[in-house]
């Protein structure tokens, strides 16, 4: 038997496909949570309301210090104990999502500590409203100049779905390693599994550098 | 220039002190400034001009003393006829009769020159779009930048940008005016003309101006008064004729010497 089988190959393609659907999935749904939730996190942050702010840092540490797998399955396993079950699906969305606002929420601070001071100064001489400083001067200048940042932790988060297998989620290595383990062949759908992530992670983190050099120009 | 009325000043200060951790910026500060009058603090660096207006933007709160604009605590907060410490609304609702013009422009970058102009007129006054554009096209004719008012600031000179940013603070409708270095980041030859515009204010308008300048020439013509600052105190309070010609203290014809040999 070849070492390469393209009939074989051919044939898991479409159930490859199918998986890899639920892994764009849960990294679109998951970024979505990310990048607002970091938003969040961020602007609170910055408000330093007294306890909340102690609250959001100890929480950030948290999950920032710990496995990702492990909070996985502390969503999936101990949740359900006190009465709050979700599917595998919904655990990968929050648990990822809630995983990279940590991290996302350091990038929107570095955004918001960049705008200088004037800026600031300058709302304040208008007397704008609070709301309308972050949603008319602060933010669209701070988020723009960190989306290339954001954008790396998106690519990164594509590429930790595969660890939701641990919870049962039907993503593209999982489906890998269910048709290998029907078949005894595991050098294609792996290396097919592979290649997908490549395909995708590769123009993506492009994408992100031409994002980086035309904020550098610009 | 007529001398301004001085029957109910406009700005306060009584008894204020300042202090930026041990370093004490103003002491004892007490003067008033009447409505319609215009003016200049002067004195070597260091010596607080700045921070009075920063804190009659709010930008800074005081330690000591009392500040009021209008007839209205800054400092403060008047409730149940107690003083405590202003309320962030309280404050929006004093300083929005209060505006500033920077050393370094500030404007807002992400919007164009006429959403620099409207955003306080809509957000904050209240006024409808069309209303705010329409004031935003006067004043932009006023400060001779009609044509730039879909552009982006950052493609305008600095002097054109201070422009803007005077029209911005004119569009508030202020009753005070606080003039920071306005010209000192500008490039020479763009001086003349903010001053120029600024001098057209000061005849046409019957705004309340506190200005900090190294401008000596414009100081002696704009202001009815010039206030000398040294130490955080005030060394002399006195109109430009005799604080510019035969001031009394020799701190400040030190002072003036300096400034003017430069």
């Amino acid at each position: 038997m070849p070492v390469w089988d393209w009939n074989y190959a051919f044939d898991i393609l479409p159930d490859l496909l199918l998986a890899l659907v639920t892994t764009i999935e849960i990294t679109l749904l998951g970024s979505v949570v990310a990048l607002l939730l970091g938003l969040v996190f961020a602007v609170l942050r910055r408000l330093r309301i007294p306890v909340l702010d102690q609250v959001l840092w100890a929480f950030v540490e948290v999950v920032r210090s710990t496995p990702l797998l492990v909070q996985v399955f502390f969503l999936f396993f101990v949740l359900p104990q006190f009465g709050v079950t979700l599917s595998a699906f919904v655990v990968g969305v929050v648990g990822l999502g809630v995983h990279y606002a940590t991290y996302t929420s350091e990038v929107y601070r570095a955004g918001i500590d960049a705008i200088p001071k004037g800026q600031w100064e300058a709302c304040t001489a208008l007397s704008l409203p609070r709301l309308r400083v972050w949603t008319g001067v602060i933010l669209p200048q701070a988020v723009p100049r960190v989306l290339p940042a954001l954008g790396n932790y998106v690519i990164s988060m594509f590429k930790e779905v595969p660890l939701l297998l641990a919870i049962g989620v039907v993503e593209v290595v999982n489906e890998a390693r269910e048709l290998g383990s029907l078949t005894f062949r595991y050098t294609e759908p792996y290396t097919i599994a592979g290649l997908l992530f490549l395909l995708l992670s590769y123009p993506a983190s492009m994408l992100v550098r031409r994002l980086e050099r035309r904020r550098v120009t610009a | 220039m007529s001398p301004p009325d001085t029957s109910e000043p406009m700005i306060v200060f009584d008894g204020v002190e300042k202090r930026f951790g041990s370093n004490v910026v103003l002491k004892d500060l007490s003067f008033t400034v009447a409505p319609g009058e215009h003016v200049t603090l002067i004195g070597p660096s260091g010596s607080g001009k700045t921070t009075i207006l920063r804190l009659l933007m709010t930008l800074e709160q005081c330690n000591e003393g009392t500040i009021s604009v209008g007839g209205r605590y800054l400092s403060h907060e008047e409730r149940g006829g107690k003083l405590g410490p202003p309320r962030e609304k309280y404050l929006r609702d004093v300083r929005k009769h209060i505006g500033m013009v920077f050393q370094q422009f500030n404007l807002f970058p992400n919007m164009t020159v006429r959403g620099n102009l409207c955003e306080g007129p809509t957000r904050v006054l209240g006024l409808s779009k069309d209303e705010a554009n329409a004031r935003a096209e006067e004043l932009l004719d006023l400060v001779g930048l009609k044509e730039k008012i879909d552009a982006h600031p950052t493609q305008l000179s600095g002097g054109q940008q201070q422009r803007v940013a005077i029209a911005r603070a004119l569009a508030m409708r202020p009753d005070v005016l606080l003039l920071d270095e306005v010209t000192s980041a500008l490039d020479p030859e763009l001086v003349a003309g903010v001053l120029k515009l600024l001098r057209d204010i000061g005849d046409t308008t019957d705004i309340t101006i506190l200005c900090v300048t190294h401008e000596m020439g414009f100081a002696r013509d704009f202001s009815h008064r010039v206030m000398m600052f040294d130490g955080g105190r005030v060394l002399e309070d006195a109109p430009p004729e005799k604080l510019f010609t035969e001031p009394d203290h020799q701190r400040t014809k030190d002072f003036l010497q300096a400034v003017l040999a430069h």
